[in-house]
């Protein structure tokens, strides 16, 4: 195990963080300022996807489709939130994910029926195809550096956001006592809209971003969901700083352990039980990290205070 | 009053075609994976199936043919209440499709048991070949082992020495890897084992860059073949390490990966490009039908429909089920994949070669075969089966 690979191997866990992060960070904001579970926000990651595939059909520019695609997100976004998710915010959880369930549910067989079962794929942009050699024989795509520096940029932009601006101090104020907010003159239904619209826009850049990397297919964010979960828990639901460092962490602890476990494993037992424990051990690290930090962290690393 | 007479002829007419039907009709049921991300597969075989029966204009074998497609959403007991649904309910002559293993073994014994004709449309899987072998079962596709092994043959015969193989960490993975160990004798340096439904290779990636195998294999069904073809690509190392596979790269997942796939190698019984009478009016009659090229799934299918159709005409119609059955076994048509003939355990026995994705000049991406590796390849676990 030499330190070029580790190092590789780092950057490679990094990357995966913060796609991750792309994910998960329109998820705690949305459960986290409006205690509103949304399962959809899976499906609103796919959708991102697929509206940049048919951009891309249309402008034959990655550019285009990005715009194209950016603009549908939010839109469908906001249609969403007026017809289904507003009726929800004064229910129980148990109804929110009853509801949202559905939603994940039609929005991927209504994918299917417009773009069929096959998978599809989104070029990279002209400009970002390049590559560069960091290991001998090994490639980085210029794309992937540049997904690195989007997610640094869009964790900037979320912590200015929503802690040195007006809109963001309603945001918190909004969290913390919607009737008191409400009372003082500010359209708190507008401004759930608004944080709501974001948060699915959110979702679909990221899937945006990841399609020419990743496969489009029906269903592509029901696994992704899962590990945005496990991020915002880690990290302290609601809270962007949580959601970005614990989306690091899944990421390097994921990548490392994928690629050291089984021969970790095989220090200690033979090569064909190491086969089998490395891989097993490797995929549920997460999980374990997950159980361990709800052990002693009960409202993960970076809880947010108040409200 | 004209109006009424016209209703009473119509009516008596359709009484008629009713009767008529009744005495000469097929009723074939067709289980299929059509929801979720592998859709795609059960879609190919579908349409493949469904083409056959176009073809033999709605007849197979002369009756009225009715093909009642039900979606097993790959939930092994969802597909089983379906099953006993078209046995009982339906009352079907025949089953035919599956595209999924784990759904096969759960429907396959109530099928057998209630005596009724089966023919399988992809799934393979060993026990079915071998110990739990059935005169009623006929499979169009191909036991589960074969493309793995024969990717082992090749890598043998082309002189690997240090490989590194690759699955996802579940049964089908590690039958996988054991396939193609049966014929490779090469040293493999790293057996990795990936999650399921895995999104990012770029761990996998770089050990086989910082390892420089003479070559890997892989099997990464559906989505999780995506993701790998198009990392593997972005990383420099297509067409540096050669990158043999089995159920990744096909015309079911080469839309999405296009470019990043080409030169890539799979090992199949079947190819677009094979060169027979049959094939070439199936790829084109199949195009023009669905718009898209059709992979081994759609051959396959399209073979279960033109067999039972054969097999129907041979037999004299579906009254004398044994003679149905014999019919069956002699594979009376001529396959899209050439010779073709069924072994004792009623899997056939069938050329499989290496194929390798190419584009071709009216930029539709499809597989092409590259050579032979086995010729009138026999599955491992015949001996096994002790029929009648």
């Amino acid at each position: 195990m030499s330190a070029t690979l580790f190092a590789v191997q780092t950057l490679n866990g990094l990357q995966l963080g913060i796609l991750l992060f792309l994910i998960a960070a329109g998820l705690t904001l949305v459960f986290g300022v409006m205690d509103f579970i949304n399962l959809a926000h899976g499906v609103q990651y796919m959708l991102g996807a697929y509206l940049a595939v048919a951009g891309y059909g249309i402008t034959g520019t990655f550019w285009g489709a990005l715009l194209i695609a950016l603009v549908g997100a939010l839109v469908v976004g906001l249609l969403l939130e007026v017809l289904i998710f507003r009726h929800l915010y004064d229910r129980d959880h148990l109804d929110q994910v009853l509801a949202t369930f559905g939603v994940i549910l039609f929005l991927n067989e209504a994918v299917k029926v417009v773009w069929g079962a096959a998978p599809l794929t989104l070029p990279m942009p002209d400009l970002l195809s390049g590559s560069v050699e960091i290991m001998d024989g090994l490639l980085y795509p210029v794309y992937r550096i540049g997904l690195i520096v989007t997610g640094l940029a869009v964790a900037v932009l979320l912590y200015v956001l929503v802690s040195k601006t007006r809109a963001g101090m309603l945001v918190r104020a909004g969290a913390t006592n919607a009737p008191m907010v409400s009372a003082l003159g500010v359209d708190i239904r507008r401004l759930f809209m608004l944080v709501f619209g974001f948060g699915t826009m959110l979702a679909g850049f990221a899937g945006i971003l990841a399609a020419p990397i990743l496969v489009v297919e029906p269903g592509m964010g029901d696994n992704l969901l899962i590990l945005a979960f496990v991020v915002i828990v880690i990290g302290g639901i609601g809270s962007i700083r949580g959601a970005f460092l614990a989306a690091l962490i899944v990421g390097l602890v994921d990548t490392l352990g994928r690629g050291f476990a089984t021969d970790i494993a095989k220090l200690l037992l033979s090569p064909s039980a190491a086969n089998d424990v490395g891989p097993a051990i490797a995929s549920m690290l997460i999980y374990i990290l997950m159980a361990g930090v709800l052990f002693f962290r009960p409202t993960g690393l970076f809880p947010v205070r108040g409200g | 009053m004209k109006r009424i007479i016209t209703a009473a002829v119509a009516a008596a007419a359709v009484g008629l075609c009713g009767a008529a039907a009744q005495a000469e009709s097929l009723k074939i049921g067709f289980l299929a994976t059509l929801s979720g991300p592998p859709a795609v597969l059960g879609q190919h075989m579908r349409d493949g199936f469904l083409l056959g029966v176009k073809q033999a204009g709605g007849k197979l074998g002369g009756l009225d043919t009715e093909v009642i497609v039900v979606d097993d959403e790959l939930k092994p007991d969802g597909a089983l209440t379906k099953v006993r649904g078209l046995l009982e309910r339906d009352q079907v002559d025949i089953m035919a499709g599956v595209v999924f293993s784990n759904v096969m073994m759960a429907v396959y014994k109530p099928i057998i048991d209630s005596e009724t004709i089966f023919v399988g449309g992809n799934a393979g899987p060993s026990p079915i070949a071998g110990r739990a072998c059935s005169p009623y079962f006929f499979t169009t596709s191909y036991q589960n082992d074969q493309n793995h092994e024969a990717m082992g043959k090749y890598a043998q015969d082309t002189g690997y020495k240090r490989m590194i193989v690759m699955a996802p960490n579940y049964q089908a993975g590690k039958d996988s890897i054991a396939g193609f160990k049966r014929h490779f004798k090469g040293e493999i340096i790293d057996e990795v084992y990936t999650k399921l439904g895995q999104l990012d290779f770029s761990s996998e990636i770089t050990r086989i860059a910082a390892e420089k195998p003479d070559a890997i294999f892989t099997f990464m069904p559906g989505g999780m073949g995506v993701n790998l073809v198009k990392q593997y690509k972005q990383a420099g190392l297509a067409g540096e390490i050669p990158f043999l596979s089995a159920f990744t790269v096909d015309e079911t997942t080469l839309p999405a990966t296009q470019d990043a796939a080409l030169g890539l190698q799979a090992g199949a019984q079947w190819a677009p490009n094979l060169d027979n009478e049959a094939n070439k009016a199936f790829v084109e009659a199949f195009e023009a039908e669905y718009g898209y090229a059709p992979a081994t799934y759609a051959a396959q299918g399209y073979d279960a429909a033109r067999l039972i159709d054969a097999a129907l005409t041979k037999a004299g119609g579906k009254g004398d089920k044994e003679a149905l059955m014999a019919a069956l076994k002699e594979a009376p048509f001529d396959s899209v994949r050439g010779d073709f003939a069924f072994n004792t355990n009623n899997f056939p026995i069938q050329d499989v070669y290496v194929v390798e994705a190419v584009k071709r000049d009216d930029g539709t991406y499809v597989t092409q075969t590259v050579e032979m590796v086995f010729e009138d390849k026999i599955d491992a676990y015949v001996d096994q089966c002790r029929m009648n």
